[in-house]
């Protein structure tokens, strides 16, 4: 990439054998040493960027990128992914009116169902997610609405949350668990999916509720105060969050999955990078090697709509999507890199024209010593 | 009664009062009508000082904070405690407290060092007559009026009034080498007629108020003696025993204090010199201001946006995100004002602390590799350039004029007799023992006309060289001599050994101010005529083997406004004589006409030659003449106020109607490859202007034989000669002259610009002092302007200039009038003696060299080196690289903190404005301090964009810098542009990356940490690897910091995500770091924008390459070529002859 000459230059080392007698130690502390770093002349690598260095780069760059590029775009293209806006704005969605008749106080859930139809089988191992438009998790005040050690298993911090919970620290008196805006807006939709057999029978695809939290997380960051046996007992001098309608140690049935440790939980606690973001959900585990994990047809969502987003222009959307060794789905990459190698490669022609036209000379030039 | 109140009123503050009392020995004198009681002067605690262990906190803070950047991070940090801002005040405290403590660290031990000094200074045992007897004391207990006793070999505790010295003579030796550095010793007499018996003496001094100036004093001594008027005797500097100066070859002296502690004058002369700011500073400080604005507009548009934004229905408070009710309940104009203030804070990372470290820290360190040039070295002092201050080192690489002094720094002031000249006749000294002796007895054919004066002319002459100065004799100390027999016995030697009669005294050495005055001596003294010294007033000469005894009766001591001094001898015969030496120009005017007529001839073609020249001429004095001119001088001496003005209105009645003897020539030779460095620094587009006292034809040959005029230059000349040549008025001829050079400089010169190689023409300006003076003080004002601009004008456009018979205070004035010129050029001052000291000052970098002359120069220069060669490679390597680091240092830091706070800004558009942080506290923190701080400081002490070899040999590259090229604004707009770009670059791709959160292949999503933590990744590597690109001088130390900080990023990163740190309230990045690297989608988008912010660093290069190595390799050859082929060499003028045989040795 650069061309470059070692130069070192050597360090001319005729130490004057002064040290022996003290008269001549006098002028030594004088005079100054004559080492490399002191004379500045420390052996060194000169590179210098010429046409004829970057030449061969921008080509290497173009050759590499390119390929890579390909291959993202495809890897993109193959990935099967379907999403479904299920926020009821519409006056004919299926979930208008729950949307419309939201309310706090009401104790029945408000159900919708919405119907899709998958036009190619998902093949491999699909991921549900749902996703939040215009929901500012990012906000400051939101993302340091929470107590860390609250959610670490802190006995103290359970009863004391910390400040920064506020305005969602304390409730009647008694300290939240788990306290502050993020947990108190945990996303509570319930989302169940259903395969329409040609015959009208509604078939339920299994989803796996776990592994969609970063293993760390789930493991050391999460933890539930006084180990996850009892929780009912621990919790008890505290009180749910406001929005929620169960209290925390009644996330799950599963004891490996409820109270802190809920994996839909923690997912909730990462805050997102972006106002539209999408948080998994669950997983459809692939089961035979022969059949797609979803096969092109029509489904059914059964929706539970708990969770208002209308008030502040919100959309809810419910996202299927296989992944693959990139991720999800991102065209972005793929086209970057075709792009960014063209240009390289494309420059590495204007260069050589350049460089043949208007030096012919040498091009190995170093400044001479 | 009534003065006493006075005094009383005004003796609380000194400063009104122009004179101050002591009574020695404090005792109160009779004569007087009522003792006023003594004001309080100040003990003599010397207090270098600046803190005392009660007041180290407060002061060093206030100091520190005082300072603009301290301040600003101050307020930053206060509102980020008061105010709820996005950023704990961790972030931008710890680097605050990391700064101030260090430095308070560096001003303590500092202040404790000298803190030990004064203390060693102030505890130093001293004697103290109290009663008649030596007291033992603290020295710093000494009070105004003590006697104090000080033995040889001790130093003096205060500023000392001589009155009593062990000597039979009653003077004593000094030498003030701590002062002044000259290490000659130094005669200072007692007062006369004080008695032996100090118990008894009465007496008042009565002295002016402590003033700085190590060489002048005025004072005078009443003395009281029982029913007798009271005596008074004026008192000078040769009366005062100066504190910090060394007694010598006196066994004991008793003294009065005058001045104690922080009066003393060498307390006075340590005040501080003002501080000298660096063109790069003030460039710093514009692009903060640039940032500053960045910041304020960055913060006054989130602020804006955010409450429109809010405005929106649902935005301000979602359901899911409500306010704190102490949010609610502040006034909104109130929440707006802490809004904005934390934008700011979360902005102000934009302007880094650590950059004021590193760049103190790059100047501090960076200034070593001067101290440590063994270039710089020279075995004959043994010793290396020395760095006063590291605040100019980048300014060494921007200069654009010096200014030269000639005596000492373009010559050798290694001065050798060459020739004389008596009544017109030439006698040429040659250095073969034949005809050593031939002179004073054979009278032999010394001029090539062979003829000769008169024999009693010649002897006259000898003798006036022989008496007319104040050189001593060096005493060596560790052959005891019986004074005066000693060197009877000498002598008797010499007469007995008549074949080396001058040997012992060469051995013995001379000692005096000025070298001119040994090279006369010895001169005279291989004619036969030998100073043997000077007792007791009695000057003695050896005259081939006669010793002839003169009384010393006045000396009218050298000034360089007068430039002549005298000597009044006494005869033995009884005959008054004086002799007088001094500049041409000051002597001829007081001899007769026709003698100069004679001698006029010689002394300007031994000027012609390069040679110093002096005249000499003597005068008989009548009695009465002496008498007048006694008391004249004696009266002048006691006057307290103005006597200077008096002696030298006396000097000058004195000194008139003298007859001219002769002409001497000195020669001063050319310092090693003076030559070769003037032609360098002209070559580097450095315009070189010779500064000296010496008169125009002696500065003239010089400057040619430093080639700075060439043969084929033009000269233009503006002297007292050339304004009176015509026999007009000297205003209208100055006017018309300089409207003349004007024409031909600056009108003419475009055309001379388009045909740049073909017949262009050089000039050379000379001035003299007398002309400047018209030229600066114009009788009317509005000429003055017109005549400045039209002098300068021409001084800008000629290549080299000779400004002669300047007076000290005349170069300090040129020097201004150029530092203030259009485009306020970067002037250098090179100097050697106590008469650069003024030019050295004025100019914004001073730089002293270790000569004869004193440690003056040195001490209060910027930069001292030991010859003037080395300042060739002081500016064109040194002063290069140090300008290409630092300017590089500041905008890369610059650069480095847009495109790090820019995505942050970004970020705001995402999050609802809610000044929510990108990046985590932990990294904010860390990235000025220990992310990218090494690599930048290793490339600021390393960096060698072109070797130093390169840099010497190619003058020209030095200009490729010039007039802060690498600071100005177009590449700070270009800096900027890429800090954007990078800054854009970073954010919208990562944004464009998580335009699908779920990155890993686990479909698991990733949150706002990790985007941030990608983005930061991304700017770490960037940007280190954006100087890694920069760097040209790769070395093991560069490799290592610049790799071994990415790495330590890396580890630092999975170290840090890798621990439930206790005392974080929030976990941010647990496992962010190590999650983000478990996506290849990740990987691939960080390699992607490294490159793509890379790539038009590696494209630039290779576009501008008519710019590149290539060039200027091309460049080298053409100009090496053009130096073989230079019609310079046979270009010299006449002094080949002189300095050929130098140059050769030299190479």
């Amino acid at each position: 990439m650069m061309a470059s000459s070692y130069n070192a230059k050597e360090e001319d080392g005729h130490h004057s054998g002064s040290a022996s007698h003290g008269g001549a130690a006098v002028v030594k502390s004088k005079k100054p040493d004559n080492t490399a770093f002191k004379q500045q002349r420390l052996p060194a690598w000169q590179p210098i960027l010429t046409a004829g260095t970057v030449l061969p780069a921008f080509f290497v760059i173009g050759l590499i990128f390119i390929p890579i590029g390909i291959g993202l775009y495809v890897t993109s293209n193959n990935i099967k992914e379907f999403e479904i806006d299920y926020t009821g704005v519409d006056m004919n969605s299926a979930c208008y009116s729950c949307a419309k008749n939201f309310s706090w106080n009401s104790t029945t859930s408000c159900l919708c169902t919405v119907d899709f139809t998958l036009e190619q089988p998902f093949e491999s191992n699909v991921f549900m997610y749902y996703g939040l438009s215009n929901f500012y998790q990012n906000h400051r005040r939101y993302v340091k609405s929470r107590d860390d050690s609250q959610l670490n298993g802190d006995m103290s911090a359970l009863t004391n949350p910390s400040k920064e919970c506020e305005p969602y620290r304390m409730s009647e008196g008694l300290p939240i668990a788990p306290c502050g805006a993020i947990a108190n807006s945990l996303f509570n939709d319930t989302l169940k999916l259903y395969y329409l057999e040609a015959n009208g029978t509604r078939n339920e695809i299994p989803l796996v509720k776990k592994g969609i939290a970063w293993w760390t997380d789930k493991h050391v960051k999460f933890r539930n105060p006084g180990g996850n046996a009892n929780l009912t007992a621990v919790f008890q001098a505290t009180s749910k969050p406001v929005n929620w309608r169960n209290p925390v140690y009644e996330l799950d049935q599963d004891p490996e999955n409820n109270g802190f440790i809920n994996e839909d939980f923690i997912v909730w606690m990462r805050t997102a990078a972006l106002p539209t973001f999408r948080k998994l959900y669950r997983i459809i585990q692939k089961k035979s090697s022969t059949m797609p994990t979803l096969p092109s047809g029509k489904y059914v969502l059964d929706i539970t709509y708990n969770y208002p987003v209308l008030s502040f222009d919100g959309r809810k959307r419910m996202i299927l999507s296989t992944i693959s060794w990139m991720g999800g789905k991102n065209p972005f990459l793929g086209i970057a890199y075709i792009t960014v190698g063209s240009i390289c490669f494309f420059l590495g022609v204007v260069l050589l024209i350049i460089h043949h036209k208007y030096d012919t000379r040498s091009t190995g030039a170093d400044i001479p010593n | 009664m009534l003065r006493r109140i006075f005094n009383r009123l005004l003796g609380g503050d000194e400063r009104r009062v122009d004179s101050r009392t002591i009574y020695i020995g404090h005792r109160s004198c009779p004569a007087s009508e009522a003792f006023i009681p003594p004001p309080k002067f100040c003990d003599n605690r010397i207090v270098s000082s600046k803190y005392t262990i009660w007041n180290f906190l407060p002061k060093n803070l206030f100091e520190q904070f005082r300072r603009i950047a301290n301040f600003y991070f101050l307020i930053i940090f206060l509102v980020q405690v008061i105010v709820d801002t996005p950023t704990s005040p961790v972030t931008s405290g710890l680097p605050l407290f990391f700064v101030i403590i260090v430095t308070a660290i560096k001003q303590g031990y500092e202040d404790w060092l000298r803190h030990k000094a004064d203390n060693e200074v102030n505890k130093y045992p001293v004697k103290v007559l109290e009663d008649g007897k030596p007291v033992d004391k603290d020295s710093e207990k000494i009070k105004v009026g003590d006697v104090v006793e000080v033995k040889e070999n001790e130093t003096f505790p205060c500023d000392l009034i001589l009155l009593q010295s062990s000597r039979d003579d009653n003077t004593c030796f000094v030498t003030t080498a701590s002062l002044d550095g000259e290490s000659n010793h130094k005669t200072h007499y007692t007062v006369p007629d004080t008695e032996k018996d100090l118990d008894s003496l009465s007496a008042t001094i009565e002295c002016e108020q402590p003033q700085p100036d190590l060489y002048k004093f005025v004072g005078r001594m009443h003395i009281y003696k029982s029913n007798q008027e009271p005596a008074v005797r004026s008192l000078g500097p040769e009366n005062l025993l100066l504190k910090g100066a060394t007694l010598k070859n006196t066994q004991k002296i008793l003294g009065v204090a005058v001045y104690t502690g922080m009066e003393t004058k060498m307390a006075l002369n340590y005040q501080g010199k003002s501080q000298k700011r660096s063109v790069v500073e003030k460039s710093i400080n514009a692009f903060l201001l640039v940032y500053l604005c960045i910041l304020l507009s960055k913060a006054l548009v989130c602020t804006t946006l955010k409450y429109v934004f809010q405005n929106k229905p649902g935005q301000d408070e979602p359901w899911y995100n409500e306010k704190t009710q102490r949010e609610k309940d502040t006034n909104l104009y109130l929440k707006m004002f802490t809004d904005f203030l934390s934008f700011m804070v979360l902005f102000n990372f934009i302007i880094p602390v650590s950059m004021y470290v590193t760049v103190e820290m790059q100047k501090f360190l960076g200034s070593f590799f001067i101290g440590w040039d063994k270039d710089f070295y020279d075995p004959e002092i043994k010793e290396g350039a020395l760095v006063n201050t590291s605040d100019l080192n980048e300014e060494l690489g921007q200069v654009e004029y010096v200014f030269t002094d000639k005596t000492g720094t373009l010559t050798q002031n290694n001065m050798e007799f060459i020739e004389c000249c008596i009544d017109g006749f030439q006698y040429k000294y040659h250095d073969s023992s034949s005809e050593l002796d031939g002179f004073g007895v054979t009278y032999g054919p010394m001029s090539k006309l062979q003829q000769k004066a008169g024999w009693e002319r010649e002897e006259l002459f000898l003798r006036a060289l022989c008496l007319c100065h104040t050189v001593q004799v060096k005493e060596s100390t560790e052959q005891p001599q019986g004074q005066e027999d000693g060197q009877k016995n000498q002598v008797d030697g010499s007469v007995l050994d008549g074949e080396v009669p001058s040997a012992p005294q060469e051995e013995k050495g001379f000692i005096a101010s000025s070298p001119d005055e040994i090279a006369l001596v010895k001169g005279a003294m291989r004619y036969g005529f030998t100073f043997m010294g000077l007792e007791s007033k009695t000057m003695k000469i050896l005259n081939k083997n006669d010793v002839e005894m003169y009384e010393l009766l006045h000396v009218l001591n050298f000034d360089p406004v007068r430039r002549r001094m005298s000597v009044i001898v006494r005869t033995r015969s009884g005959d008054t004589l004086l002799f007088c030496k001094g500049a041409d120009s000051s002597i001829f005017p007081r001899v007769k006409l026709e003698e100069v007529e004679r001698i006029r001839m010689h002394v300007e073609r031994s000027a012609t030659e390069g040679y110093r020249t002096l005249c000499v001429a003597y005068k008989c004095l009548s009695a009465e003449e002496y008498e007048h001119a006694d008391k004249g001088l004696k009266e002048a001496r006691l006057a307290l106020q103005d006597r200077e003005e008096k002696l030298t209105a006396v000097y000058n009645q004195v000194e008139t109607g003298m007859s001219l003897i002769g002409a001497t020539a000195v020669e001063d030779r050319l310092q090693e490859e003076a030559a070769e460095t003037m032609e360098a620094l002209q070559g580097a587009g450095i315009k070189v202007w010779v500064l000296t006292g010496d008169k125009m034809e002696t500065a003239k040959s010089t400057c040619y034989a430093c080639r700075l005029f060439q043969r084929n230059t033009e000269l233009l000349e503006l002297t007292v000669r050339t304004l009176e040549e015509r026999g007009r008025r000297r205003e209208d001829r100055l006017h018309e002259l300089l409207l003349e050079y004007h024409k031909k400089t600056v009108q003419d010169s475009p055309l001379a610009k388009t045909s740049w190689s073909v017949g262009n023409q050089d000039y050379g300006f000379i001035v003299d002092g007398a002309s400047l003076t018209m030229v600066l003080n114009s009788s009317s004002d509005s000429n003055t302007s017109h005549y400045k601009n039209l002098f300068l004008q021409i001084c800008q456009n000629c290549t080299a200039v000779l400004c002669c018979r300047m007076a000290p205070l005349q170069k300090a004035q040129i020097v201004k009038l150029v530092k203030n010129s259009k485009g306020s050029p970067i002037t250098l001052s090179i100097g050697d003696g106590a008469n650069d000291v003024s030019m050295i000052l004025e100019a914004h970098v001073g730089i002293g060299i270790k000569g004869k002359e004193g440690r003056q120069a040195v001490r209060n220069s910027d930069y001292a080196i030991p010859k003037l060669k080395h300042l060739k490679k002081l500016l064109l390597a040194h002063g290069h690289l140090y300008y290409v680091r630092i300017a590089h240092l500041v905008q890369y830091f610059f650069y480095k903190n847009l495109c790090f706070i820019l995505p942050q800004f970004l970020y705001q558009f995402f999050c609802g404005y809610s000044q929510q942080p990108l990046y985590d506290a932990a990294y904010l923190t860390m990235y000025n301090i220990c992310f990218t701080s090494m690599p930048i400081l290793a490339y600021s002490l390393l960096e060698q964009h072109i070797g130093m070899e390169v840099l010497l040999c190619n003058a020209t590259l030095y200009s490729d810098i010039a007039k802060n090229a690498m600071l100005r604004w177009p590449p700070f707009i270009y800096w900027t542009l890429l800090g954007v770009y990078h800054g854009l670059l970073f954010f919208f791709g990562v944004r464009l990356l998580f335009g699908n959160l779920a990155l890993p292949d686990n479909g698991q999503v990733f949150g706002n940490w990790s985007y941030g933590t990608i983005v930061f990744t991304v700017l770490v590597f960037t940007v280190t690897l954006k100087l890694a690109l920069d760097t040209r001088h790769w070395t093991w130390i560069n490799h290592f910091v610049i790799w071994g900080s990415l790495a330590f990023y890396v580890l630092f990163s999975l170290f840090w995500g890798g621990i439930i740190w206790p005392f974080l309230s929030q976990q941010r990045l647990y496992f962010v770091f190590a999650n983000m690297l478990s996506s290849v989608s990740t990987w691939l988008v960080m390699i992607l924008l490294v490159l793509l912010s890379l790539l038009p660093e590696i494209l630039l290069p290779v576009l501008r390459k008519p710019r590149g190595p290539h060039a200027r390799q091309k460049k080298m050859v053409e100009s090496s070529e053009g130096g073989l082929q230079s019609p310079r060499s046979p270009a010299r003028p006449l002094l080949m002859r002189t300095f050929s045989d130098e140059s050769n040795t030299v190479i």
